[in-house]
């Protein structure tokens, strides 16, 4: 066909097309926790005691190109001292399969509370973490990331 | 063979709070993948890490599906004495992988 | 935009399987960019970060696996005790005792099965790509540099023919991305040049580091072409031609990509 000789590809249809076709075979199938579930991993790790909203700082990129792999670091206003410690943070999520995403447990020796990991997260959420003191009260603090989607998915 | 990463200092004054490192090799593999057939990839991953400091745990983490692969943790802890960090890793089935570090303190 | 992406589709089924555009595919010099440059700062930072950098991992145990001694036979030590500084830049090449042109991976399994007696790892086993890991990091920030004169020519051109033509149910070739539209966006993605400088690489995609050939079989796939089997001469003739296209460009395995 005499268009083949000739057909150079511009900027939109480039998009179009290729960004169709991949859309139609990458529909993920996986199952999703909702906001609902991350309440109930709060109940059932911590009852219905109050947690306040505070002192806990989230930190994570304002977009993550790979959900796989986002750097999360967790810090707790806290003197970390033998009588005013953090004892552990949980990490949760509103829309990975599973909301419970890890814990760290801390003790006077940390010296710090500021903890940094990499975790996977199944799209666009806020992830929320939770510190529990060693006196048993409880502080949340929370951030957004978009998780954009690659080009070229190879399932 | 899982290969370990472990950044500690050499040395530190008694009393300051040093930052260490930890990473492992590892895939943690989530148990909600699917495979080139629609198998499902089966859960495999580390569930517990522990830093013991001279014999005395001073920091630890429980690990779900959602760390990711090759996990790496980032925490602090204060500066006691001259001795041994140990790390250790524990997957789902009890199998364990553990590192040593050595410190200097003045 | 349904009915243009459904035109690229009738266009595709009908299109011949060779585009006519001129073999001229290489980007200028001064416009060439490693795939670094089209991440995002965080993982930039992954990649730099000497201790955080995933790749490692693999780097370490191949430094291990390069020490250690098989039986009575040589380790890879024994041979190369100075090293291999430099040497996995001027891949893929010919090799002399054959006169086939052989990538890095090609190369360790040949040092196995003629020095040290032993059989060839398979490709994408943790001890390939490991070992290939630590041999490429020691060409960190050297110029990829390789021959395409004399008998590795042909390869060459095989390498060239398969960049550009058009395959898949997308019909496309690989020039059409990574040389006619890279720097523009498709979904979250800004495309790259498409070079193989920082292979072996940790993909965040993969959640492992992986071999160039696992980069070339992705791409064929994300066209929705069949690929071709690990370790197939042509995708070697492929890595041929991706080093010539980035002749100047740093090596800088282990990378962190997408």
């Amino acid at each position: 066909m005499m268009m083949a000789k000739t057909f150079q590809l511009d900027r939109r249809r480039f998009l179009a097309g290729s960004g169709s076709a991949v859309l139609i075979t990458s529909l993920p199938q996986m199952s999703h926790a909702s906001e609902a579930d991350l309440l109930r991993a709060r109940t059932e790790l911590f009852g219905d005691r109050t947690i306040q909203e505070g002192r806990v700082t989230v930190t994570l990129p304002p977009i993550a190109e790979n959900g796989h792999s986002v750097p999360l670091t967790v810090a707790v206003d806290s003197p970390m001292t033998e009588t005013d410690y953090v004892r552990q943070i949980v990490i949760l999520s509103p829309r990975n399969p599973l909301p419970l995403i890890g814990q760290f447990h801390l003790t006077p020796r940390s010296g710090k509370a500021l903890v940094s990991t990499r975790i996977r997260m199944s799209g666009t959420q806020a992830i929320q973490a939770i510190a529990e003191m060693n006196d048993g009260s409880l502080y949340s603090g929370s951030m957004e990331t978009v998780v954009t989607l690659a080009a070229c998915v190879v399932l | 063979m899982a290969a370990i990463r472990l950044a500690v200092p050499d040395t530190a004054q008694r009393g300051e709070v040093i930052e260490i490192k930890a990473l492992i090799q590892h895939p943690m593999e989530s148990g909600f993948r699917r495979g080139s057939r629609g198998e499902v990839i089966p859960r495999n991953i580390i569930t517990r890490f522990e830093c013991r400091y001279n014999g005395a745990l001073v920091f630890a983490s429980d690990f779900q599906p959602a760390i990711a692969a090759n996990p790496i943790l980032t925490f602090h802890t204060v500066a006691t004495e001259t001795g041994e960090l140990e790390f250790k890793w524990t997957d789902q089935n009890g199998e364990a992988w553990s590192e040593i570090a050595t410190i200097t303190v003045t | 935009m349904k009915h243009v992406g459904l035109g690229l589709v009738l266009i595709s089924m009908t299109a011949c399987s060779r585009t006519e555009i001129a073999p001229e595919t290489s980007i200028p010099q001064n416009e060439l960019q490693s795939g670094y440059a089209f991440l995002t700062a965080e993982t930039q930072a992954l990649q730099d970060d000497a201790f955080e950098n995933p790749g490692f991992l693999w780097v370490d145990r191949g430094e291990r696996l390069f020490q250690s001694v098989a039986s009575t036979e040589p380790s890879c030590l024994t041979c190369h005790e100075n090293g291999l500084d430099g040497v996995a830049a001027s891949f893929p090449k010919l090799d002399p005792e054959t006169g086939e042109l052989i990538n890095l991976e090609g190369r360790i399994n040949a040092c196995r099965t003629r020095h040290q007696g032993l059989p060839p790892l398979a490709y994408e086993s943790e001890d390939l790509l490991s070992l290939t890991a630590y041999i490429a990091h020691q060409s960190n920030g050297d110029p990829i540099s390789v021959d395409v004169s004399g008998d590795a020519a042909p390869y060459y051109e095989l390498g060239l023919d398969y960049f550009i033509t058009r395959r898949g149910q997308f019909n496309l070739s690989c020039q059409q991305c990574h040389t006619e539209n890279w720097g523009k966006q498709l979904r979250g993605d800004t495309i790259s040049q498409g070079h193989g400088n920082g292979f072996p690489a940790y993909r965040l995609e993969w959640q492992s580091l992986g071999s160039l050939q696992r980069r070339l079989r992705d791409c064929d796939t994300g066209v929705r072409a069949e690929p071709l089997p690990y370790g197939d001469p042509t995708y070697v003739a492929v890595e041929l031609f991706l080093a010539a296209r980035a002749q100047g460009l740093e090596a800088e395995s282990p990378a962190v990509r997408r």
